[in-house]
């Protein structure tokens, strides 16, 4: 049983790979099809970096993204010890109002904000191009608001509340109290919740497809449109390059995180 | 005191929400129920929804396919990464973390690639002699693309949930004369549904709405709501249509993760969230 199950974990990690790989090998070919490797050339590399373009276009995608987690992060985390703090009822809905995004599917936000952009710009302010920049980043905190939220509310709830007020009994405002202890006590779930947002952020592409005008393109959307015109190569050679610069930022976040595990667990002990 | 004038910290966040989410929202039943020729109030765009009652239930049906077979191979695979050492689960946890960072769209080109008339798999099948196969365009390639695609949505929720077990239950059950397979059935896995409806909500969601993935891998008899959808607002113009359309979309996703959640047992506090 337990071998039948190592095999089948092997081959899933197999089927999860071979796409990427299939990727990867096509950056370093001559020819312009994935299904035959004609040679081996960095020339991908090469043009990848002269054009720009989608340099440019990445660039597009992190200040999106960049932006949006950033501000999601602050307004989120005060958003939730102002939640916390509600009454269990209103709480209720306001957690209820948070999911709606989770829980709706993509093309459902993507569309309903379209709609209200288009809307409020064209009808009610008169606009030619009422999909911009700032409706794409309206977008996006938008949806990872959530993510702050739910990863910012159970570390607020496992927090003692003696805590801070052990801090305002030591003579700390209420402002001093929340940076000097209750932010301390917090962190992992705002860093976890940033992080998330983030992610989800550079890597939305529904979404913004309906959001971003023509003036402001991120990657994805650039992707999608090699639906109908022809594929660049040079595509291929960016996703090599984003895949070992991930690879390398995980591998390297596990190291640091192991290594402070194991500070921690020298300091106490073996407590706990 | 104090507790009073904190609770205003959450008033613009309140307020965001209800503008970008719950008035978005709104905006889609008035497009819903307005003409899109003269802008009058008309019910013909929620009529017109019965013509694409079968590609609901074609969406629905593709999904829930998908959402099950994710369920069959992502559970072992949990399973096992549960069981490693702790150095090995970070790894594990890391690679199956790993492609969703990467640009999905590239990876469901990938698999058009693999999968074309002469792509990678139908070549190797000449080169040893084998016919090649029609697997592009049909009703497997699309379930093929999103359980590939949302397959690690399943694996996390559910790695989450079993590593938590504590193993004393299952020794318990062990000591009180459980075999094996009673052990799975009887304690392991009524523990991990938590991770099971929040894994088969994580994958059917994404997976009935998709356009990209059917639009790829597909073929003309396996169009998907969200290719419909996705034609009224780019292509099509009629984003009347494309409105009434996304608010059933909506309805239908809402009752069958309610259902699921269901049987979670819980309001879905404790919903494992990746």
């Amino acid at each position: 049983m337990k071998r039948v199950n190592k095999a089948l974990t092997i081959l899933i990690f197999i089927f999860l790979y071979i796409p990427m790989a299939v990727l990867i090998v096509a950056s370093f070919n001559t020819g312009k099809d994935v299904t035959r490797f004609e040679g081996f050339t960095l020339n991908q590399y090469i043009r990848l970096f002269q054009d720009g373009h989608l340099l440019q276009l990445l660039g597009n995608s992190l200040v999106v993204s960049i932006l949006a987690s950033l501000i999601a992060t602050v307004f989120g985390t005060v958003a939730a010890v102002g939640i916390h703090n509600l009454n269990p009822r209103l709480r209720g809905a306001v957690m209820t109002l948070t999911n709606i995004p989770m829980t709706n599917p993509d093309i459902v936000t993507g569309i309903s904000l379209s709609l209200l952009f288009v809307f409020v710009g064209s009808k009610l302010l008169g606009q030619r191009n009422s999909l911009t920049f700032g409706t794409l980043l309206i977008a996006h905190i938008t949806f990872n608001l959530p993510y702050v939220i739910l990863n910012v509310m159970p570390k607020l709830n496992q927090m003692d509340p003696a805590l801070e007020n052990a801090a305002m009994d030591l003579g700390c405002t209420p402002l001093q109290a929340f940076f000097k202890v209750t932010l301390h006590e917090i962190m992992p779930g705002i860093v976890s919740g940033a992080i998330m947002a983030f992610t989800m952020s550079l890597d939305d592409f529904v979404i913004s497809y309906f959001v971003s005008g023509m003036d402001f393109v991120t990657l994805p959307v650039e992707i999608y449109s090699y639906t109908k015109k022809p594929i660049q190569p040079k595509v291929y050679a960016l996703f090599t390059l984003l895949f070992v610069l991930i690879f390398v930022l995980m591998v390297g976040m596990n190291l640091v995180q192991m290594r402070s595990d194991r500070k921690k667990s020298e300091a106490h002990g073996n407590g706990k | 005191m104090k507790r009073n004038k904190s609770v205003l910290l959450s008033t613009p966040y309140i307020l965001w929400m209800v503008a970008f989410t719950l008035i978005p929202l709104g905006v889609v039943c008035y497009y819903a129920l307005t003409d899109p020729a003269n802008g009058s109030f008309t019910w013909n765009n929620l009529r017109q929804l019965g013509m694409y009652l079968p590609v609901f239930g074609q969406s629905i049906l593709y999904s829930l396919v998908s959402a099950f077979i994710c369920l069959l191979l992502g559970y072992p695979v949990a399973y096992y990464i549960a069981h490693r050492t702790p150095v090995m689960q970070k790894i594990l946890y890391m690679l199956v973390m790993l492609p969703m960072c990467m640009s999905f769209l590239l990876r469901t080109l990938a698999w058009v690639g693999l999968l074309q008339d002469t792509g990678i798999i139908n070549n190797l099948l000449a080169a040893i002699g084998l016919p090649r196969l029609k697997l592009i365009r049909t009703p497997a390639a699309v379930v093929l693309g999103m359980v590939y695609n949302y397959l690690p949505y399943m694996i996390l929720p559910l790695y989450s949930v079993i590593v938590k077990i504590d193993h004393r239950l299952i020794e318990a059950a062990e000591d009180l004369g459980c075999n094996g397979v009673q052990v799975f059935g009887r304690v392991i896995l009524p523990l991990s549904v938590p991770g099971i409806v929040s894994g088969m909500t994580m994958v059917f969601v994404p997976a009935v709405s998709t356009f990209y993935i059917s639009q790829k891998l597909g073929g003309t008899e396996t169009v998907l709501i969200g290719d419909v959808i996705e034609r009224q607002f780019k292509q099509g113009n009629n984003p009347n249509l494309g409105a009434a359309l996304s608010l059933l979309l909506m309805v239908l996703v809402f009752v069958c993760t309610g259902i699921l959640n269901r049987f979670a047992g819980d309001d879905g506090e404790e919903a494992v969230i990746v």
